[in-house]
This record gives C-alpha cells, sequence and structure tokens, in this order.
C-alpha cells in the first residue's frame, strides 16, 4: 500500500508549527514516523496535509532544572537508550527505551510522538505515568502542562487539541534511593505488549506509584499509594490490585497483567 | 579432480558476492522504458456475488475487469485422482467472490501510489453470502457451497485400509487425540512480483516473474491466454525465497500479461505485505482424530485416522487442492514399522485464499499428529516416548524398506539417529533437572520428533495423481566457451538454495573447471532446458543428476580430443586438477576448449562433431524419491503463570544422504527450524465469523525472530541413497517439519505433571495457561 496524496510542510520553530496547526484544515504532526508512517500507507490515516516537526531544533532540546528534566518532544527512543540525553531517574528511562520494539524503530521513534499516540501498548505510556511525568504542549494561544494520567483518556485518546503540539515531558529527578521495576510481557521481542506492570517507588520524595499497562485503555494507577515492604506483593496481591483499579479483561488477561505487576514489584525490590 | 572444493566442500556461496552487496536483482529492480504499475482491487468479503461495479468514466481506460478479458481461459488445476471436483478460477471474478482478497480489478498509473487511488474510485455491490471458513463447519450438511454445483464442500476424500480392524482386538493399549494446526501465510522475504511486456519484434509475451517455477508459469500462461508456449518467454529474475509461495501460476500473471499486449506498455505489480498476509494465507491448515495402537510390549501396532485439510476456494495450479490432504494417508506412518493401519482424508473447499505446499508440504501437520499422539501413548503406557520409539522405528537391515502405505525407503540409520539426539541433547541430564525443581517456577520439558523428508520424487508418483504436470526427465544442457569456462543451463531455479555454488561443486568434481569460470544460467525459458522447477527438496538429485550427466559426457569428448592431441590412447587420458593428464604430458582443459574452438585445424580426426556444447539428461534409477530423515530434540522452560515459552535447547541429527556442501546443508536446516518454530509458537492467521482475515500487518501476524530462535546443534549422518548419481538425498525441508511436533513434545512434557496437554498450534500462551486451568478444573472436579 502507499499513502494516498497529502501536502508536506516543514516548520523551523514550535511558533511556526502551532500556527501551521491552526491554520491548515486536516493537518497531522509528523515526527518520527514509526506509527504515523505505517498508518498513511495502510491509508488508515489519509490527511492533507503533513506537518513535519523533526527539523524544529528546541523540540530536540533536553533541559535540567535541578529538579526536573524536561525532555524535547523529538528525543528519540535510541538517544534515551544510549544515554544521551540526562536521565532523571538514575537508569529507569534508559531501561525501559532499551525495550521499545526494535532499534531501528527505536532510531527514529520519539518519546513525544509515541504519547501523542496514546497507544495503551506503549512502553512510554505507562512508564512516564509511574513517574508522575508532566506534559508539556503548545497551542497558538498559550502553553501548558498536563500530567500525563490526566493527558490520556483513553485508548488513542488525548487531552491534545488539532492546534496544539507536544513539546516536552518533564521528569521530577528520583533520588538515590529510589526503586524502580518494570516488566513487560510480549509475544515476542519488539512486539507491542500484552502487559506491562511499573513500580515506582522514591521514600526520599515519598513518592510511590504501581501502574498495569497496556490494558486496552488508559494505564492503570493502583490504588495503593505506600510502599510495601520487600517481597511482600504476592500475585493474588496483584490480581486484587488490578480489581481494585476496575482492570476489565477476561481471565487469562487478569493472570497476565497480574503476573506482570507482581514482577514489578519483584524487580523493585530485588536485593 | 581439484581436491577440496568439490562435492563435500564447504564451499562459501557465489551468489553471496552480490547478495551481501545489494547487487541482486529482484523484480522490484527492474524498470523498463514505459513501464506502468497495476494496483488491484481486491475482494473485501469472502464470499459474495457480484451486483455490478461501477467504474467512473473517467478512469473506465484505465480499469479492467472479467467482462473485459476477452480471450482469456481460467485457471484450472484438476487432478486425475477419482472422485475429484474441479474448481474454475479466473483471473479477475466473475460473478461471484470466493475468498477476502481475491482479484475484482486491475488499475494500471504511472505509479502504484496512483493506481491504488483508482482502486479506491471503484465501487461495487455485493451480495453478501453466508461465508465458511471453518474446514470441519464446510464438512457439515447445509454448509454454505463455496461451489454449488458440487453439493458439497469437498474437492476429495481418499481412504487407505490395511487390515485395520484385526488390530483392535489385538491391541492392548490406544489413545486418541484431536489435533489441529492453524493457517500460516508463507512469508518470503520478498513477496510476488511480476513485470509482463510485449515483445513486437518476437511477437511474444515476456513475463519476468517472481517464481520458483518459470517453465510451468509459461505453459499454465500458454493455456489460459490461448498462445502457442513459444510466443511465451518467462524470465524469473533473484527471487528471494519461495518456500512454495511462488510455486503457482498466479492470476496476476495472467492480467497482467493480457494487459499489456491491449495496452502496448509493460505492466508491474509489486504484491505488498498486506496482500500477502491477506490472500496469500494459504498453508498449513489441519486437522486430525487420530487413535494410536500398541500391543502389550509397547510396539506401535495400527494407526486409524481421520484427517481434514482446509484447502481454500480454488485448486491452485500446478500443484491442486489435494496435494496437502491426499499425501496425509501415505506419510502419516512416519518412519514405524507396524501392521495395522486406516487413513482417511479430506480436502475441503472453504471461503480462504487457495492452499500452496509450504516448505514440509502436509509432513509438518502429519509429523505433529503422529509425534505428538506417540507421545500421549507413551506417557498412557508409562515408558519414556523414546522407547516407544525404538520399539516400533524401521530397523537399518530392513532397508530399503517398503512402509505399510507402500512408501520405499530408501537408506538410513533411524535408531541411530534417535541415539545419537538422545545423547546430543543430554537426556539424562535434562530428566536429572527436572526432578530439581527450577528457581524461577518455571517447569522444563525435553520432546523428541523424527520424520523422513520424500525428495526428488517423479514419474510414478505424479502420474498416480495427475496433476497439470508429471516430472519426467532433468536435463542440463552444458557448454565449455572458446576461452575455456563452462556454462550449465538447467530449468530449476534457484530462490535461495544456492545451486549457482552446488552444481558448480557437481561439475567441478568431473571436469575440474575452477569454480570462478563456471557459470549457471537459470531461471529463463528462452535461455534453460524445460523443467517442472524448485520444489519438492528435488535440485540436488534432479538438476545435480542432470549437470552430472552432461559434465560425464563433456569429460568424454574432452578427452576424446586431448588424446589425439597428446597422441595418446582414449582409455589412458583422465582428468586431474583441472588437466587432461596423459601417459607423456598433461594439457589444460581450457587448452582442449581453446582448441576446439579456435584451431580446429589441429584437431584430430574421428570426434563427435557436436562439439563441446550438449544436453545430458537424469533420472534417478528409482523415481519414488530419496528419504532423508533426522530427529529434532528441543529442552523448553514454560512458565506456567503467563504461558511463555523458552526454547533452552535444540539439537538435531539428520541424515541427507551425501552432502554435496555441508555448510548450504546447514543453512537449509536452520531457516527451516525458524519456520518451524513459527509454526509451533507464533504463526496464526485467525479468522472472525464472516471470514475476515484478523491479521493484515507482522505486527498481528507473528514470525519469529532473531531472538525467538535458539542456536540449533546439527549432526550429520550421511547414508548414501543407493538410486540417485552421489548417494545425495533432497534437504530443503526438513528444517520444517519436525519443530512443532518436538516442541510440542517438549512442552507437554513440561506440563505433565500438571495434567496438560497442548494439541493445537501454534501453542500460544493463552493456550498454555487455558490448558493448565482446565486441567485444574478437571483434577477438582475429579
Amino acid at each position: 500500500m502507499k499513502p494516498a496524496p497529502f501536502d508536506y510542510l516543514r516548520p523551523q520553530t514550535v511558533e511556526e508549527a502551532v500556527r501551521l496547526l491552526a491554520t491548515t484544515p486536516d493537518a497531522k504532526v509528523l515526527a518520527g514516523g514509526q506509527t504515523l508512517g505505517p498508518m498513511l500507507n495502510l491509508r488508515l490515516a489519509q490527511p492533507a496535509v503533513l506537518v513535519d516537526i523533526g527539523r524544529i531544533a528546541e523540540l530536540a532540546a533536553v533541559t535540567d532544572d535541578k529538579d526536573a528534566v524536561m525532555i524535547g518532544a523529538t528525543v528519540t527512543h535510541a538517544a534515551i537508550e544510549d544515554g544521551r540525553t540526562p536521565d532523571p531517574t538514575g537508569g529507569f528511562l534508559p531501561q525501559v527505551a532499551r525495550g521499545i520494539a526494535y532499534r531501528a524503530v527505536r532510531t527514529r521513534g520519539t518519546i513525544g510522538g509515541s504519547l501523542a499516540h496514546a497507544d495503551p501498548a506503549a512502553d512510554w505510556l505507562s512508564a512516564l505515568t509511574a513517574l508522575g511525568a508532566e506534559i508539556a504542549i503548545a497551542g497558538v494561544r498559550s502553553s501548558r502542562r498536563v500530567p500525563l494520567s490526566a493527558f490520556v483518556r483513553g485508548a488513542m485518546e488525548t487531552e491534545l487539541g488539532a492546534d496544539e503540539l507536544i513539546t516536552g515531558i518533564r521528569i521530577r529527578k528520583l533520588s538515590s534511593r529510589a526503586r524502580f521495576g518494570y516488566h513487560k510481557i510480549c509475544r515476542k521481542t519488539g512486539e507491542f505488549a500484552e502487559a506491562i506492570g511499573v513500580v515506582v517507588d522514591d521514600p526520599e520524595r515519598a513518592y510511590f506509584c504501581a501502574v498495569a499497562g497496556a490494558t486496552g485503555g488508559r494505564p492503570l494507577v493502583m490504588e495503593t499509594r505506600a510502599a510495601p515492604g520487600s517481597g511482600s506483593v504476592t500475585v493474588e496481591d496483584a490480581r486484587q490490585l488490578l480489581k481494585g483499579a476496575h482492570f476489565t479483561g477476561d481471565d487469562y488477561e487478569l493472570t497476565l497483567h497480574a503476573a506482570a505487576l507482581h514482577r514489578a514489584y519483584q524487580r523493585a525490590y530485588a536485593a | 579432480m581439484t581436491a577440496g572444493q568439490g562435492i563435500g566442500a564447504r564451499l562459501l556461496r557465489k551468489e553471496d558476492d552480490r547478495y551481501m552487496r545489494g547487487r541482486g536483482q529482484y523484480v522490484g529492480d527492474i524498470r523498463l522504458p514505459g513501464m506502468q504499475e497495476v494496483a488491484f482491487l481486491r475482494s473485501p468479503l469472502a464470499h459474495a456475488r457480484i451486483r455490478a461495479i461501477q467504474i467512473p468514466a473517467g478512469i473506465r481506460d484505465r480499469v479492467f475487469i472479467a467482462e473485459d478479458l476477452s480471450g482469456v481461459a481460467p485457471i484450472r488445476a484438476d487432478t486425475s485422482l477419482p472422485g475429484f471436483k474441479s474448481s474454475v478460477q479466473p483471473a479477475l471474478a466473475t460473478g461471484k467472490v470466493r475468498h477476502v482478497g481475491e482479484l475484482i480489478a486491475m488499475c494500471v498509473a504511472p505509479t502504484r501510489a496512483e493506481a491504488e487511488d483508482l482502486v479506491a474510485e471503484i465501487d461495487v455491490d455485493f451480495e453478501p453470502l453466508p461465508a465458511v471458513h471453518d474446514m470441519l463447519a464446510a464438512r457439515q450438511p447445509g454448509a454454505p457451497l463455496v461451489h454449488e454445483h458440487w453439493g458439497d464442500n469437498l474437492y476429495l476424500t481418499t481412504a487407505i485400509d490395511v487390515d485395520f480392524e484385526a488390530a483392535v482386538a489385538k491391541a492392548a493399549k490406544s489413545v486418541t487425540r484431536e489435533l489441529r494446526t492453524a493457517r500460516q501465510a508463507m512469508c518470503p522475504l520478498e513477496g510476488r512480483g511480476v513485470i509482463a511486456s510485449w515483445n513486437t519484434r518476437l511477437d511474444q509475451l515476456i513475463v519476468t516473474s517472481s517464481t520458483q517455477q518459470p517453465h510451468i508459469v509459461r505453459t499454465g500462461l500458454a493455456e489460459c491466454l490461448g498462445l502457442d508456449e513459444g510466443r511465451v518467454r518467462v524470465v524469473a529474475p533473484d527471487v528471494g525465497g519461495g518456500f512454495g509461495y511462488k510455486g503457482i501460476l498466479l492470476p496476476e500473471e495472467v492480467a497482467l500479461s493480457w494487459a499489456t499486449r491491449k495496452l502496448g506498455v509493460p505492466l508491474r505489480w509489486l504484491e505488498d505485505r498486506r496482500e500477502n498476509l491477506i490472500a496469500g494465507a494459504d498453508c498449513r491448515e489441519h486437522h486430525y482424530i487420530l487413535t494410536a495402537y500398541a500391543d502389550a510390549d509397547g510396539r506401535l501396532l495400527a494407526l486409524d485416522c481421520e484427517a481434514t485439510v482446509d484447502s481454500g476456494a480454488y485448486s491452485a495450479y500446478p500443484f491442486s487442492a489435494c496435494l496437502e490432504a491426499g499425501q496425509i494417508g501415505s506419510i502419516l506412518p512416519g518412519l514405524y514399522d507396524f501392521p495395522h493401519y486406516r487413513c482417511r482424508t479430506h480436502s475441503v473447499a472453504t471461503n480462504k485464499p487457495p492452499i500452496l505446499p509450504y516448505r514440509g508440504v502436509a509432513r509438518t501437520g502429519v509429523c505433529f499428529a503422529l509425534e505428538v499422539t506417540l507421545d500421549a501413548l507413551a506417557r498412557e503406557l508409562g515408558i519414556e516416548p523414546k522407547d516407544l520409539r525404538f520399539k516400533s522405528l524401521v530397523r537399518p537391515e530392513q532397508m530399503p524398506f517398503d512402509n505399510i502405505a507402500k512408501r520405499h525407503f530408501d537408506s538410513g540409520d533411524y535408531p541411530e539417529a534417535l541415539r545419537q539426539a538422545i545423547e546430543e541433547i543430554g537426556f539424562a541430564e535434562v530428566r536429572e533437572r527436572q526432578r530439581r525443581a527450577e528457581p524461577d517456577g518455571r517447569r522444563i520439558g525435553i520432546g523428541f520428533a523424527m520424520y523422513a523428508e520424500q525428495a526428488g520424487h517423479g514419474t510414478s508418483v505424479y502420474a498416480a495423481w495427475g496433476i497439470p504436470f508429471v516430472p519426467g526427465y532433468e536435463q542440463c544442457q552444458a557448454r565449455f566457451t572458446p576461452d575455456g569456462g563452462l556454462e550449465l543451463r538447467i530449468g530449476a531455479h534457484s530462490h535461495g538454495q544456492g545451486l549457482e555454488t552446488t552444481l558448480s561443486q557437481v561439475a567441478h568434481s568431473i571436469l575440474g573447471v575452477p569454480h570462478e569460470r563456471i557459470k549457471l544460467v537459470h531461471g529463463d525459458t528462452a535461455e534453460t532446458p524445460y523443467s517442472t522447477g524448485t520444489w519438492g527438496s528435488r535440485c540436488m538429485i534432479m538438476s545435480g543428476g542432470a549437470v552430472a550427466a552432461a559434465c560425464d559426457e563433456l569429460a568424454d569428448r574432452i578427452l576424446r580430443i586431448a588424446a589425439g592431441l597428446l597422441q595418446a590412447r582414449r582409455e589412458d587420458v583422465r582428468i586431474e586438477g583441472g588437466d587432461v593428464v596423459g601417459p607423456s604430458g598433461r594439457m589444460a582443459v581450457a587448452e582442449v576448449a581453446r582448441t576446439w574452438y579456435r584451431r580446429p585445424q589441429d584437431l584430430p580426426g574421428d570426434l563427435n562433431p557436436g562439439g563441446l556444447e550438449l544436453t545430458g539428461g537424469y533420472k534417478a534409477k528409482r523415481d519414488t524419491g530419496t528419504f532423508s530423515y533426522a530427529t529434532h530434540a528441543a529442552v523448553v522452560a514454560v512458565d506456567p503463570e503467563t504461558g511463555e515459552v523458552e526454547i533452552l535447547d535444540y539439537a538435531i541429527v539428520e541424515d541427507g544422504g551425501v552432502l554435496v556442501n555441508p555448510m548450504i546443508v546447514d543453512g537449509q536446516v536452520y531457516g527451516g527450524v525458524a519456520q518451524g518454530i513459527g509454526t509451533a509458537l507464533y504463526e496464526e492467521m485467525r479468522y472472525d465469523g464472516q471470514g475476515q482475515p484478523l491479521a493484515s500487518t507482522l505486527s498481528d501476524y507473528i514470525l519469529p525472530g532473531p531472538t525467538e530462535v535458539p542456536d540449533v546443534r546439527i549432526l550429520h549422518m550421511e547414508t548414501p541413497s543407493p538410486y540417485t548419481r552421489f548417494g545425495q538425498k533432497g534437504i530443503g525441508e526438513g528444517g520444517a517439519i519436525a519443530p512443532p511436533a518436538a516442541i510440542t513434545n517438549a512442552i507437554n512434557d513440561a506440563l505433565k505433571d500438571l495434567g496438560a496437554e497442548l494439541l493445537v498450534s501454534p501453542i500460544t500462551p493463552r493456550r498454555i495457561v487455558e490448558a493448565i486451568g482446565s486441567a485444574r478444573q478437571r483434577a477438582a472436579a475429579a
């Protein structure tokens, strides 16, 4: 399959990009193109105009403001995997990045593009939700910051307006005492996840979050706020947590997600 | 002979120089002046009547439908087997569509994207019909009919009964299992592709196609288009994988061939992955109800089988709709010697793409059904599966052996292949490890599977089938060039087998010509002798035999010339290290060739005037085929919580007779195993209630990747075939046959204490978790 005809625009600044989005009907933002490319080829997406943000320098920048790091929207998974960007998490982000799809996809795919697409099975959605990340959004009238948990409405549905652009992801720094665990279950290396479990625990910041991802909708944040004692969360506990978070799925899917969550806990608290 | 570069050498593949540098030439690399691209409108429905096709007037001259294709006959692939019902497959659908992806209209434009734009403008008014996409449902009375005039959905039913009833009374134990294998799509790296053009000077159709069988395509095209075969030339350039997927006359080839003559410009169609998956999910789908009987000593006494194969909507040309089901009866006995047997098979029509033979052709499903059932029988008997096999395998002293289904095994030592596999996989250590629990909670299992791969079978086998071709003698045209190079022309085609290297090794063994001076010409009906092509692991036997026959004859002519030049007698000269050596001197073979062409005034008298250019032909001493065989041994770890399977170890003991190039054989086996792992654990085209395929990209249709294929150890035995030129056997398919059975047996071994047993491939995590769940429920209810 080859794409239906479209026009192509390549703004140089965020300001120009959002102006184009606001004034061009039926425009679609192109970042790394790792999802949009196949969708165009399959004619599942047939936008009139593609706005390519790949040449906007400010979107590729990473800034450190002492408490947090702002990762530009077009930073690639590979850049994070390779440690070419400052890592506010002490190793968590590169670990997640390393497991995204295949290296070829990671070389072009961007963190902002992944979040804008909001595929429930994508790694960043779950991992960054567990980190309590915020999304920086630019529009023609104003810019804003939205917690990721509020940004995602459902499967492939977000708060992002048609005339808005994700500019970056703000992630608070984890302390050296922080623990994290990430477990993904997928049919083979590089496939989309069938189940994701994430646990982030930073006692210094009194921050704890456990998330179940790849659920078919937005990531589920577990009700529990407190960090458990080491190894004290069983598979059955994980099942109960999922049920408490209104997990929907058949028994096999519940089993798989409980296993992913349980194993994320185990990894977070492994000696 | 030059030591070390002939038969048996691990010579690097000559063709890899261009492949590895990206200099191969595939259909997608070829551009002809004025060439237009084709996109097809394909049926979105599995079964429907076409009421009307609306084509906007502005594009009508670039769109072609069935009524435009005047004088084009449909594709028919009948067999002469009694009771076979014939299907008629038009190049473009007429009246009715019978599977999703069937061709309806052909759109022509300067680029593929524009051709797809045209497709989007066509509107088809369908009357949807109930679709039948499940082969068992299709056998039920009252099922929707794929071909109404048949009255049912059966292409063919076959039956074999060897004194079966007598077995039941004698049996001490029996097990019955219902087994199923999924429908798969073959996914060669390069999809199909066709360029059709009309040469006005030669008044000839030239079709360049990514095919395994250029001569068969030529015959089929001539028949469909009503052209003399002399007016059809088929060229197969580099072909990026075939596996059976390209052993077919394509409706696309027929449609483009008609249209290029009509439009007067070259036309190209390149299949994309979506077309490959949707319209080309065409293999492997079997269902079995199999009972295995054992006597009190644990010897196999009988097999009783009812097998059904989903053959899809049409009988594909040339192998027909029955190639898989029709062979099950004769393959099912496997490597075993037992006295009683019954097998019925059904080739069933459904609203799915026509079945094609995929690497292993029926054997992968049969091996799965038989070997998995034998393991179940061993568990029932309370003995090791390996011991059940040892008791019933055909023994080496019985060779050659005619089995219960009249298959003639040529040579081999089957028990030895099992013994070596047990040793190589470390059977005792694995059993010991199983007694200790794994620290991570996973369960370890070990499984074996054995099979024989019939290869290079010829006239006597296929005459009984009566499909559109019957393989006979195979030829090679060989000639020396004036500068002493050697050209070999064969009608089969390489789509990854390495024939440019292995046939060069055969020629080198006989003539001593250096490899860089030997050129294989193949893949063009205008330049090569007729051949039924590359299929059935036949090339090393048939083309290898033909090359040897031609080179033997060339050697004789070289020696007669050289004897005259060296003033020796014919019987006193021989070829050695690229030279002709006589009692009182030697001269290079190349120099003999130069003399023949460039200095005929120096030639002795009384020579064969045919010169150094000839056709040699070959047929095996016995044409029922060679039987290479192997034991595959797998060790797996199964996570009973998530159903994830890891292959911890995989070893193969294989006997392909005399190996022409062991490195290439290993490569064939590795690639086959990767595909077998796909069948075992990943690949499945599922359909919804309307017969819609549920995978249309490789994110839905899961193929194993490098991380899913373990390191495989291959041990070779080399028992020569008594019937072939060098004792070689065909080995191209075997790697893909046994992995589903071996891996399933290992998984079932791992789960036996939980009472769970997997009988459906692919074995997905969900199927494992659900099997364990139902075993627990059964245990709780008991």
